[in-house]
């Protein structure tokens, strides 16, 4: 247990310093675009507004919002210290929304479509892997392959098809938003219904390219597996086919958690953009958005939001590792 | 070295690969020089369907598709190239310093590389792109292959140190060699095959990354890449008005392209890591 402890304390004190680094690139490359960023924002916002006292007001709250006016690492220092109260400033493009309101009511759509499209890709793609592996021959020949191609389409562009075919052309399930554009967000079945509907093609989306990769890496695990000694010893000894696949998954899924901690960077990257075709009121919608805005509070808000879940769900599976692995377990004790 | 090149062409994957990727290579090549019609000139109207003389019809600006597929395969290859092989370099600089120089240099250059796998290279991509006010392709390749390394460091690092203390790396030290010398001459063979299947998915990592951040209105302007093909359909709902050769063929080349670097890739493995061969 005292090795564990050492281990748990390298890894955090790892993850700390991971952390101030990203916060560090998340404050300094937003703010090396040249010209004054605030100056652009607020004209845009004021174009309609003729008092010249009110637009002055604007331009003071975000110069102060963003803190322009000092310099560069004193800028730094108010926003580490602003982030340690949980401000993330004000939204440009929402204006004056607060960037963390912005942020929390988006994530859980996020997580709540991405969360459970990742775990069920994971489990069904490990399933088929192991089964493509074992059985091997013409099933394999033709599910690799096909596994392979699927893994390759951006899950965005698989998106616009399955809108176009399931939405479009059958009209089976509705083609954007969270839930329906006439609703309010609100405890009701019919709210219920109309989320579950417009839950259908991203999450399937997601789920189906999501199977292409996991399998992949599973199927590898699962081919190394079926060449130990311990399978060759299980036919000796004549065992049910499917009792020996038990096996092999059992020792082939571990390497996989790494996949699904994988898979969680890349909801990040390639199904975040899943949204934008979906129009998802999540955070892929919303730093689109933000992107097109240029709004740049709201833009550091969400790398950084991603940022962190990236960071906690690694260092989660780390801390994990450590307690499931008896080679990490080994290794610690050395 | 024969006998490996023959082992290669075996592989029926990595033949099936090449053959995918040579074909579309020769599209990309011979296409534009029978058709020489601007990608960029907007000659039809709006999502003009397929007919006799438009094989894939028209997209939202009332250009050529087919002739823009082909020119923006080519753009968003090119980026998938530059960025792999500049991701492919500075990971092998850092890899292999880093391996062989160990105490340190070798601390440092593993933390840096560990903090840069862990924060996601799609953020800091995001980041720089929206920093930069005017992008052309070559510096949204740049921006790719620089946040795009990590992996590769990390695997050439691995490999560096299993080789560092090999006869014949001691051999060379003993006869007054200089690190520089002996990182090229005596560990670079030995990881060369490696390094060639790290750049194929580097390449299809990379055209994918230009995909996603074109989506996301970040891509390289003044141009045609197949990301902002996507872009374009989507944000001109080509998908809610059925014009579906706005994105099915961009959407398959992205595919295609990727599926052939990837096939080659697991094509090469079986050959250099017999233990998965079937």
């Amino acid at each position: 247990m005292k090795s564990y402890r050492k281990y748990m304390t390298s890894k955090i004190a790892w993850y700390v310093l991971t952390f101030v680094v990203a916060v560090f690139l998340n404050f300094l490359l937003p703010r090396l675009i040249p010209g004054n960023p605030v100056s652009t924002i607020v004209s845009k916002i004021t174009s309609g507004m003729a008092d010249t006292n009110s637009i002055k007001r604007v331009y003071e709250t975000f110069e102060k919002e963003f803190g322009l006016n000092k310099p560069i690492w004193e800028q730094f220092m108010i926003y580490v210290s602003n982030l340690f109260h949980g401000n993330m400033g004000t939204s440009f493009g929402q204006y004056p929304r607060k960037v963390t309101d912005i942020l929390a009511s988006s994530i859980v759509w996020t997580i709540g479509l991405q969360l459970p499209a990742i775990i069920v890709s994971w489990i069904l793609g490990n399933v088929l892997g192991v089964l493509a592996a074992y059985v091997k021959k013409g099933f394999d020949r033709i599910l690799f392959p096909v596994f392979l191609f699927i893994s390759c389409i951006p899950s965005f562009g698989f998106a616009i098809v399955m809108v176009w075919l399931f939405a479009v052309a059958l009209k089976i399930a509705p083609a954007s938003g969270g839930y329906a554009f006439d609703m309010i967000p609100s405890p009701t079945f019919s709210f219920f219904l109309s989320v579950l509907q417009h839950y259908q093609l991203p999450f399937w989306s997601i789920v189906l390219v999501g199977i292409g990769g996991q399998s992949l890496g599973m199927r590898e695990m699962s081919i190394y597996e079926l060449n130990a000694d311990y399978v060759k010893y299980c036919r000796l000894l004549g065992l049910r086919d499917s009792k020996i696949v038990k096996y092999v998954f059992k020792n082939a899924v571990l390497p996989q958690i790494t996949g699904l901690a994988l898979s969680l960077g890349t909801m990040v990257g390639g199904a975040l953009i899943t949204e934008i075709v979906f129009s998802y009121p999540g955070l892929g919608s919303v730093l689109f958005n933000a992107i097109a805005a240029q709004d740049f509070p709201l833009i550091s808000g969400c790398t950084l939001l991603i940022t962190t879940g990236v960071l906690v769900a690694n260092f989660l599976i780390d801390i994990a590792y450590g307690l499931i692995d008896p080679r990490i377990k080994v290794a610690q004790r050395e | 070295m024969n006998g490996n090149f023959k082992m290669i062409f075996k592989s029926g994957k990595f033949d099936v690969g090449v053959a995918i990727f040579a074909l579309l290579l020769l599209c990309i090549v011979i296409f534009p020089l029978l058709n020489k019609e601007d990608p960029l000139k907007m000659n039809y109207t709006m999502f003009q369907p397929p007919g006799a003389n438009l094989p894939l019809g028209a997209d939202n600006f009332g250009r050529n598709e087919l002739v823009e597929l082909i020119a923006g395969g080519k753009t968003s290859l090119i980026i998938g190239i530059l960025a792999g092989a500049i991701a492919t370099c500075i990971g092998l600089i850092i890899g292999l310093s880093g391996g062989y120089l160990g105490g340190l240099a070798d601390n440092i250059l593993s933390s840096v590389t560990n903090i840069f796998i862990v924060i996601p290279s799609f953020i800091i991509l995001v980041l720089i792109s929206v920093s930069i006010s005017s992008r052309s392709f070559l510096t949204t390749a740049l921006v790719i292959g620089f946040t795009s390394w990590p992996w590769t460091a990390r695997a050439v690092r691995a490999q560096t140190i299993s080789l560092r203390n090999r006869d014949h790396v001691n051999l060379a030290k003993v006869s007054g060699y200089s690190v520089p010398k002996i990182i090229v001459m005596e560990i670079l063979p030995y990881i060369a095959s490696y390094v060639g299947m790290a750049f194929i998915l580097q390449v299809a990592s990379g055209i994918l990354s230009e995909a996603t951040i074109s989506m996301l209105g970040l891509g390289p302007q003044n141009t045609v890449t197949l990301g902002l093909m996507l872009n374009w359909a989507t944000m001109y709902e080509a998908h809610m008005s059925g014009a579906w050769w706005a994105f099915v063929p961009p959407v398959l080349m992205i595919a295609l392209i990727t599926f052939s670097l990837n096939l080659m890739n697991t094509g090469l493995d079986q050959v250099f890591n017999p233990q998965i061969r079937s």
